[in-house]
Protein backbone atom coordinates (compact mmCIF):
# COMPACT_ATOMS: atom_id res chain seq x y z
CA UNK A 1 0.00 0.00 0.00
CA UNK A 2 1.55 3.04 -1.19
CA UNK A 3 0.15 6.31 1.42
CA UNK A 4 -0.54 9.55 -0.80
CA UNK A 5 2.62 12.10 -0.74
CA UNK A 6 1.67 14.65 2.02
CA UNK A 7 2.37 17.28 -0.96
CA UNK A 8 -0.57 16.67 -2.71
CA UNK A 9 -2.63 17.79 0.32
CA UNK A 10 -0.81 20.60 0.73
CA UNK A 11 -1.80 21.55 -2.75
CA UNK A 12 -5.74 21.19 -2.06
CA UNK A 13 -5.44 22.94 1.37
CA UNK A 14 -4.00 25.42 -0.80
CA UNK A 15 -6.93 25.65 -3.03
CA UNK A 16 -9.48 24.99 -0.67
CA UNK A 17 -8.00 28.65 0.96
CA UNK A 18 -7.91 30.23 -2.25
CA UNK A 19 -11.59 29.86 -2.24
CA UNK A 20 -12.16 30.38 0.55
CA UNK A 21 -10.53 34.29 0.76
CA UNK A 22 -12.07 34.56 -2.59
CA UNK A 23 -15.41 33.86 -0.91
CA UNK A 24 -14.81 36.77 1.45
CA UNK A 25 -13.18 39.51 -0.68
CA UNK A 26 -16.25 38.54 -3.32
CA UNK A 27 -19.18 37.96 -1.28
CA UNK A 28 -21.62 40.92 0.36
CA UNK A 29 -23.47 38.34 2.43
CA UNK A 30 -22.31 38.61 6.17
CA UNK A 31 -22.86 35.06 6.81
CA UNK A 32 -21.58 33.39 3.60
CA UNK A 33 -18.37 35.63 4.68
CA UNK A 34 -18.50 33.70 7.72
CA UNK A 35 -18.87 30.34 6.06
CA UNK A 36 -15.91 30.95 4.06
CA UNK A 37 -13.83 31.78 6.97
CA UNK A 38 -15.08 28.42 8.21
CA UNK A 39 -13.26 27.11 4.96
CA UNK A 40 -10.19 28.41 5.55
CA UNK A 41 -9.89 27.16 8.74
CA UNK A 42 -10.71 23.70 7.56
CA UNK A 43 -8.40 23.67 5.10
CA UNK A 44 -5.74 24.99 7.93
CA UNK A 45 -6.69 21.48 9.82
CA UNK A 46 -5.87 19.77 6.54
CA UNK A 47 -2.52 20.68 6.77
CA UNK A 48 -2.34 19.99 10.36
CA UNK A 49 -3.38 16.46 9.86
CA UNK A 50 -1.14 15.70 6.82
CA UNK A 51 2.18 16.94 8.44
CA UNK A 52 1.16 14.83 11.89
CA UNK A 53 0.97 12.03 9.50
CA UNK A 54 4.13 13.18 8.01
CA UNK A 55 6.28 13.45 11.04
CA UNK A 56 4.05 10.93 13.23
CA UNK A 57 3.50 13.42 15.63
CA UNK A 58 0.13 13.88 17.60
CA UNK A 59 0.54 17.61 18.14
CA UNK A 60 -0.49 18.00 14.90
CA UNK A 61 -3.95 16.75 15.56
CA UNK A 62 -4.18 17.99 18.87
CA UNK A 63 -3.91 21.35 17.59
CA UNK A 64 -7.15 20.77 14.95
CA UNK A 65 -8.83 20.46 18.05
CA UNK A 66 -7.93 24.15 19.18
CA UNK A 67 -8.66 25.15 15.85
CA UNK A 68 -12.04 23.56 16.12
CA UNK A 69 -12.49 25.27 19.45
CA UNK A 70 -11.23 28.91 18.35
CA UNK A 71 -14.25 28.07 15.38
CA UNK A 72 -16.71 27.62 17.65
CA UNK A 73 -16.31 29.99 19.49
CA UNK A 74 -15.77 32.26 16.90
CA UNK A 75 -19.12 30.99 15.08
CA UNK A 76 -21.16 31.81 18.28
CA UNK A 77 -20.14 35.43 18.71
CA UNK A 78 -20.04 36.07 14.72
CA UNK A 79 -23.50 34.79 14.33
CA UNK A 80 -24.70 36.85 17.33
CA UNK A 81 -23.21 40.00 15.91
CA UNK A 82 -24.96 39.23 12.99
CA UNK A 83 -28.23 38.70 14.36
CA UNK A 84 -27.83 42.20 16.25
CA UNK A 85 -26.91 44.06 13.00
CA UNK A 86 -29.74 42.50 11.09
CA UNK A 87 -32.05 43.58 14.35
CA UNK A 88 -30.98 47.67 13.97
CA UNK A 89 -29.88 47.46 9.77
CA UNK A 90 -32.31 44.66 8.88
CA UNK A 91 -29.76 44.02 6.24
CA UNK A 92 -26.96 41.55 6.42
CA UNK A 93 -25.16 43.19 3.47
CA UNK A 94 -21.28 44.37 4.53
CA UNK A 95 -21.95 46.96 2.12
CA UNK A 96 -24.51 48.51 3.77
CA UNK A 97 -22.47 48.52 7.13
CA UNK A 98 -20.22 51.11 6.79
CA UNK A 99 -21.06 53.64 9.41
CA UNK A 100 -19.37 53.32 12.21
CA UNK A 101 -22.18 55.86 14.36
CA UNK A 102 -24.88 53.68 15.36
CA UNK B 1 -2.60 5.01 -10.57
CA UNK B 2 -2.63 3.21 -6.90
CA UNK B 3 -6.95 3.47 -5.80
CA UNK B 4 -5.86 5.30 -3.12
CA UNK B 5 -4.90 8.18 -5.65
CA UNK B 6 -7.58 7.86 -7.35
CA UNK B 7 -9.60 7.64 -4.35
CA UNK B 8 -7.89 10.94 -3.30
CA UNK B 9 -8.42 12.52 -7.06
CA UNK B 10 -12.16 11.55 -6.71
CA UNK B 11 -12.31 13.08 -3.23
CA UNK B 12 -10.73 16.47 -3.92
CA UNK B 13 -12.56 17.55 -6.92
CA UNK B 14 -15.65 17.07 -4.90
CA UNK B 15 -14.10 18.98 -2.17
CA UNK B 16 -13.36 21.95 -4.45
CA UNK B 17 -16.32 21.32 -6.05
CA UNK B 18 -18.30 21.79 -3.29
CA UNK B 19 -16.15 24.82 -2.38
CA UNK B 20 -17.08 26.64 -5.39
CA UNK B 21 -20.95 25.78 -4.79
CA UNK B 22 -20.70 27.57 -1.86
CA UNK B 23 -18.83 30.78 -3.16
CA UNK B 24 -21.36 30.88 -6.25
CA UNK B 25 -24.79 30.12 -5.43
CA UNK B 26 -27.33 32.90 -4.53
CA UNK B 27 -28.56 30.97 -1.77
CA UNK B 28 -27.33 31.01 1.61
CA UNK B 29 -29.14 27.73 2.52
CA UNK B 30 -27.50 25.76 -0.83
CA UNK B 31 -24.15 27.60 0.39
CA UNK B 32 -24.75 26.28 4.26
CA UNK B 33 -25.71 23.13 2.38
CA UNK B 34 -22.54 22.63 0.37
CA UNK B 35 -20.15 23.33 2.95
CA UNK B 36 -21.32 20.47 4.77
CA UNK B 37 -20.55 18.34 2.17
CA UNK B 38 -17.31 19.96 1.58
CA UNK B 39 -16.66 19.44 5.66
CA UNK B 40 -17.60 15.70 5.24
CA UNK B 41 -15.35 14.96 2.18
CA UNK B 42 -12.29 16.58 4.29
CA UNK B 43 -13.32 14.08 7.65
CA UNK B 44 -12.76 10.66 5.04
CA UNK B 45 -9.06 12.84 4.48
CA UNK B 46 -8.62 12.69 7.86
CA UNK B 47 -9.44 8.98 7.83
CA UNK B 48 -6.92 8.48 5.18
CA UNK B 49 -4.24 10.34 6.72
CA UNK B 50 -5.04 8.28 10.11
CA UNK B 51 -6.58 10.18 12.33
CA UNK B 52 -9.80 8.61 13.05
CA UNK B 53 -10.86 10.58 16.11
CA UNK B 54 -10.57 14.00 14.25
CA UNK B 55 -12.15 12.97 11.43
CA UNK B 56 -15.61 11.81 13.88
CA UNK B 57 -14.99 15.02 15.69
CA UNK B 58 -15.27 16.95 12.36
CA UNK B 59 -18.63 14.90 11.52
CA UNK B 60 -20.00 16.22 14.94
CA UNK B 61 -18.75 18.99 15.26
CA UNK B 62 -17.73 20.92 12.44
CA UNK B 63 -20.84 19.70 9.82
CA UNK B 64 -22.78 18.84 13.12
CA UNK B 65 -22.84 21.88 15.56
CA UNK B 66 -21.45 24.61 13.46
CA UNK B 67 -23.32 24.00 10.66
CA UNK B 68 -26.73 24.00 12.51
CA UNK B 69 -26.07 27.47 14.07
CA UNK B 70 -25.47 28.88 10.53
CA UNK B 71 -28.50 27.22 9.31
CA UNK B 72 -30.54 27.80 12.21
CA UNK B 73 -29.48 31.85 11.91
CA UNK B 74 -29.74 32.02 7.63
CA UNK B 75 -33.44 30.49 8.65
CA UNK B 76 -34.28 32.93 11.85
CA UNK B 77 -33.56 36.42 9.74
CA UNK B 78 -35.07 35.20 6.65
CA UNK B 79 -31.69 36.17 4.80
CA UNK B 80 -31.14 33.87 2.27
CA UNK B 81 -31.01 36.00 -0.57
CA UNK B 82 -29.15 39.72 -0.65
CA UNK B 83 -32.00 41.80 -1.75
CA UNK B 84 -29.96 44.31 -4.06
CA UNK B 85 -26.13 43.73 -5.57
CA UNK B 86 -23.65 45.91 -4.12
CA UNK B 87 -22.35 48.71 -6.06
CA UNK B 88 -19.39 49.55 -4.51
CA UNK B 89 -15.78 48.45 -5.26
CA UNK B 90 -16.59 47.34 -9.07
CA UNK B 91 -12.76 46.21 -9.39
CA UNK B 92 -12.77 43.91 -6.45
CA UNK B 93 -14.13 41.07 -7.83
CA UNK B 94 -11.42 40.72 -10.78
CA UNK B 95 -8.70 41.06 -9.00
CA UNK B 96 -9.68 38.94 -6.06
CA UNK B 97 -10.23 36.21 -9.21
CA UNK B 98 -6.85 37.32 -10.84
CA UNK B 99 -4.83 37.52 -7.53
CA UNK B 100 -6.37 33.77 -6.13
CA UNK B 101 -5.09 32.22 -9.43
CA UNK B 102 -1.63 33.69 -8.73
CA UNK B 103 -1.30 32.21 -5.42
CA UNK B 104 -2.87 28.85 -6.19
CA UNK B 105 -0.10 29.28 -9.16
CA UNK B 106 2.45 29.91 -7.11
CA UNK B 107 1.72 27.14 -4.16
CA UNK B 108 1.71 24.48 -6.87
CA UNK B 109 5.25 25.73 -8.60
CA UNK B 110 6.71 25.82 -5.22
CA UNK B 111 5.52 22.34 -4.30
CA UNK B 112 6.74 20.85 -7.61
CA UNK B 113 10.13 22.33 -7.27
CA UNK B 114 10.43 21.66 -3.71
CA UNK B 115 12.49 19.07 -3.38
CA UNK B 116 11.37 15.63 -2.84
CA UNK B 117 9.91 15.26 0.74
CA UNK B 118 10.73 12.07 2.38
CA UNK B 119 7.73 9.80 1.85
CA UNK B 120 5.12 9.19 4.90
CA UNK B 121 6.36 6.05 7.29
CA UNK B 122 5.65 3.20 5.74
CA UNK B 123 5.12 1.42 9.53
CA UNK B 124 2.09 3.94 9.08
CA UNK B 125 0.62 2.20 6.48
CA UNK B 126 -0.75 -0.42 7.74
CA UNK B 127 -1.67 -1.62 11.38
CA UNK B 128 0.08 1.34 13.31
CA UNK B 129 -1.66 4.07 11.40
CA UNK B 130 -5.12 3.19 12.67
CA UNK B 131 -4.09 3.17 15.85
CA UNK B 132 -1.81 6.63 15.56
CA UNK B 133 -4.69 8.69 15.69
CA UNK B 134 -7.15 6.38 17.86
CA UNK B 135 -9.18 7.75 20.38
CA UNK B 136 -6.84 6.64 23.58
CA UNK B 137 -2.99 7.96 21.90
CA UNK B 138 -5.18 11.35 21.07
CA UNK B 139 -6.77 11.32 25.07
CA UNK B 140 -3.30 10.57 26.60
CA UNK B 141 -1.43 13.28 24.60
CA UNK B 142 -3.88 16.21 25.05
CA UNK B 143 -4.65 15.30 28.75
CA UNK B 144 -0.84 15.29 29.86
CA UNK B 145 0.99 17.38 27.34
CA UNK B 146 -1.66 19.89 26.47
CA UNK B 147 -3.43 20.12 29.46
CA UNK B 148 -3.06 23.36 30.48
CA UNK B 149 -4.16 24.79 26.64
CA UNK B 150 -6.87 22.38 26.97
CA UNK B 151 -8.15 24.17 30.26
CA UNK B 152 -8.09 27.31 28.47
CA UNK B 153 -10.61 26.28 25.64
CA UNK B 154 -13.22 26.11 28.71
CA UNK B 155 -12.70 29.35 29.25
CA UNK B 156 -12.55 30.45 25.74
CA UNK B 157 -15.79 28.62 25.33
CA UNK B 158 -17.24 30.16 28.46
CA UNK B 159 -16.43 33.93 27.34
CA UNK B 160 -17.71 33.29 23.61
CA UNK B 161 -20.94 32.12 25.79
CA UNK B 162 -21.21 35.36 27.52
CA UNK B 163 -20.53 37.26 24.97
CA UNK B 164 -23.11 35.69 22.06
CA UNK B 165 -25.52 35.94 25.48
CA UNK B 166 -24.88 39.50 25.90
CA UNK B 167 -24.81 40.52 22.40
CA UNK B 168 -28.54 39.24 21.79
CA UNK B 169 -29.91 40.39 24.82
CA UNK B 170 -32.94 42.52 24.54
CA UNK B 171 -32.00 46.02 25.64
CA UNK B 172 -35.34 47.57 26.31
CA UNK B 173 -36.24 44.64 29.10
CA UNK B 174 -34.81 45.42 32.45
Amino acid sequence: MNPIPTSYFVALSAILFTLGVTGVLVRRNAIIIFMSVELMLNSANLVFVAFARQFVELSGQIFVFFVMTVAAAEVAVGLALIVAIFRTKQSINVDEINQLKG
Amino acid sequence: MTPELILFFLLAAVAIGAALGMLFSRNAIHSALYLVLNFAVVAVFFLLLGAPFIAMVQVTVYAGAIMVLFLFVIMLLGAEILRQPSKVLPWQRPLTLVLGVLFVGAVLALLSLAPRAPEAPVALADDALRKFGGPLNVGQVLFSRYLLPFELTSLLLLVAMIGAVVLVRDEKKP
